[in-house]
């Protein structure tokens, strides 16, 4: 084939820019292509602004009053971190279904038959659910501050409960992702993602404290990553936290173990993601 | 060793599950040169654009485009093709211009490039007032259009247009044909598949007939109507008509055989395409004393190729479908999660 160069049509002279640079050109069109339509539709964003505050007034004013924080403590300071915790989670179900929805649309292929850099969907896909991540986390402090949180430690401690919730939150998202690759209809995702999200949320510490709950469900409990979010969060708000008194190692040091799930997550999740990405062009 | 061809396979073959899409295809499209790939649904035509577009990866076989390995030069293939699929792959959700830069940007051009090449393309293709909506408030047609055009915006020189005018009303096709002309007259390499012969036939310099995943023939439109043979007259008799005399008539004026139904006193035949047929055989019957109450010629048509080398029917013509594209294109993405047609 030493004589087929001559006939080959001339690189584009933009190729020549470096790999790295295009990776970060597509992850910025990618991710504001999403951005984009979250600005037409706002009301795309109801899982992270509608149903938290949903959540946060009914385990205020209805569970609230009948849940004793071992302790002490006011339920509504408590509330937060969990809500946290749970928003974070809940967003992981969107990124499944927005995946499945791009792919059986079609558009992932066209993607896929550009010279777009191959990890620049999967990229672009959680970082912008991560800047929705932010504004559900803005959310529930908005609405925190509404019924009586507030933060009782230095803004450092404060910035470092926000860091670590959007870490997990990030690193959550890659389990959406890979749901997205393994499930063929946005509907299915949808219902799978209620399935396994929701129990991860409520076998935790995010709204009840584990100390009521029965010897072998505390222990998965207190080992649930939502149950470390949440009292990490609350230890670094300067809020109730009962969990400061369960010797499990989770509930001892609650920012390490978030940080260690965080990085069990990211290395399992991502590189998974990424495989059954590629996957998908074998057939 | 002269230009490399545009498209080149040999023996691909694809298989999903016992399904066998393709099955030693082999293909060749010369620059420049636009191919036409008709069957029927589930011929392998999809799986072998997916192919081709680096988007699935052969069992065995080869492919090339511009020269360029699918499998192993697949960044490269990806600078110099453009793919528009059956559905239109589009976010509903950004505007139509907004749709073209994004993907103008991740086809590798700058922004600005992308920007200033969209606007041309919505001129060209009559979409510059509907540029700043959403696409899921366009029409089938519409869609379609900017989808085409998005396959162009990085002056691809292959384009892989997989069934383009599916599902679109009379009207649409039109201007899609249009299109598609007008960008095979500027020197555009273009694959087409299609279910419809007609469309082969309007469109195509060089068809190419695929069944169970192989090529059952190939060759200009011309040369595959000659394959199945010339056109046939069929002369129906008067009562009471020598049909013996108005055989030795018939055939001395044609190449072929001659065939006689005593029964119905008709008399049928091969004949060439050549102007003025009809008259002559009428005259020279005529002329016999031989009285002709009806004469009928068919010409053999793309429909009578496939019949003849695949040994069933394909799709019926172009028929206005009342699915509106989006549900369309919903049905067959399905379907390319598993096994593609």
């Amino acid at each position: 084939m030493t004589t087929a160069t001559i006939s080959h049509p001339p690189r584009r002279a933009a190729s020549r820019r470096s790999n790295l640079r295009w990776l970060i050109s597509d992850v910025a069109v990618l991710t504001r292509r999403i951005l984009a339509r979250i600005a037409r539709e706002p009301e795309t964003l109801m899982d992270v602004t509608i149903q938290p505050i949903l959540f946060v007034l009914m385990f205020a004013y209805v569970f609230g009053g009948a849940i004793p924080l071992p302790g002490g403590g006011s339920y509504h300071e408590y509330l937060v971190g969990g809500m946290l915790a749970m928003g974070l989670a809940m967003t992981a179900p969107g990124t499944a279904v927005a995946l499945v929805t791009d792919m059986s649309s079609g558009l992932i292929d066209r993607f896929r038959s550009l010279p777009t850099a191959r990890s620049a969907v999967l990229a672009g896909r959680t970082i912008a659910d991560l800047v929705t991540q932010v504004i559900g986390a803005a959310v529930v402090a908005g609405v925190g501050l509404a019924i009586g949180w507030r933060i009782h430690s230095s803004v450092a401690d404060a910035a470092a409960a926000f860091g670590l919730a959007l870490l997990f939150g990030y690193a959550f998202t890659w389990t959406g992702a890979c749901l997205g690759m393994v499930l063929r209809s946005p509907e299915s995702a949808q219902q799978l993602g209620f399935v396994l999200f929701l129990p991860l949320t409520f076998v935790s510490n995010a709204f009840v404290p584990t100390q009521g709950m029965p010897g072998w469900l505390q222990a998965v409990a207190n080992w649930n990553p939502m149950s470390a979010l949440a009292a990490a969060s609350r230890e670094l708000f300067g809020n109730p936290n009962p969990a400061a008194s369960v010797p499990a190692w989770p509930m001892q040091h609650p920012e390490l173990a978030v940080i260690g799930w965080s990085a069990v997550l990211l290395a399992v999740f991502a590189p998974l993601a990424v495989h059954l990405y590629r996957r998908k062009a074998a057939g | 060793m002269g230009e490399i061809p545009a498209i080149e396979t040999e023996r691909l073959a694809k298989s999903f599950g016992s399904t066998q899409a393709l099955s030693g295809l082999d293909l060749t499209v010369r620059q420049g040169g636009i191919l036409g790939l008709l069957g029927p649904n589930g011929a392998g035509k999809t799986t072998a654009v997916r192919v081709l577009t680096t988007l699935l990866r052969p069992d065995a076989g080869r492919a090339r485009v511009l020269g360029f390995d699918v499998v192993r030069e697949a960044a490269e293939v990806r600078h110099h093709i453009g793919l528009t699929g059956q559905y239109a792959a589009l976010d509903d959700y950004l505007t139509g211009r907004a749709n073209l830069v994004m993907i103008g940007q991740l086809g590798r051009l700058s922004r600005s490039q992308a920007s200033r090449r969209a606007s041309e393309l919505l001129d060209r293709f009559e979409l510059t007032e509907a540029a700043g909506r959403a696409v899921k408030t366009y029409s089938g047609g519409m869609r379609r259009r900017l989808d085409l055009a998005a396959s162009l915006i990085g002056r691809p020189e292959v384009l892989f247009l997989d069934e383009p005018t599916t599902g679109l009303d009379p009207n649409s096709r039109a201007v899609m044909w249009e299109i598609i002309r007008e960008l095979a007259a500027e020197g555009t390499t273009l694959l087409l598949t299609t279910q419809y012969l007609d469309e082969a036939d309007q469109l195509a310099s060089q068809v190419a007939v695929i069944d169970a995943g192989r090529v059952v023939a190939e060759g200009t439109p011309g040369q595959l109507k000659a394959k199945v043979g010339e056109d046939r007259i069929a002369v129906q008799l008067a009562p009471g008509s020598d049909l013996a005399a108005a055989v030795a008539v018939v055939r001395a004026q044609t190449t072929g055989p001659v065939e006689a139904d005593p029964g119905q006193l008709l008399v049928t035949a091969q004949m060439p395409a050549r102007d003025g047929i009809t008259t002559d055989v009428v005259r020279a019957l005529d002329t016999a004393g031989i009285r002709v109450s009806d004469v009928t010629l068919r010409r053999s048509s793309l429909d009578d190729v496939f019949m003849i080398l695949t040994g069933h029917r394909a799709a019926p013509g172009p028929a206005p479908e009342s699915t509106p594209a989006g549900d369309a294109g919903r049905d067959t993405a399905t379907e390319h999660g598993g096994a593609a047609a």
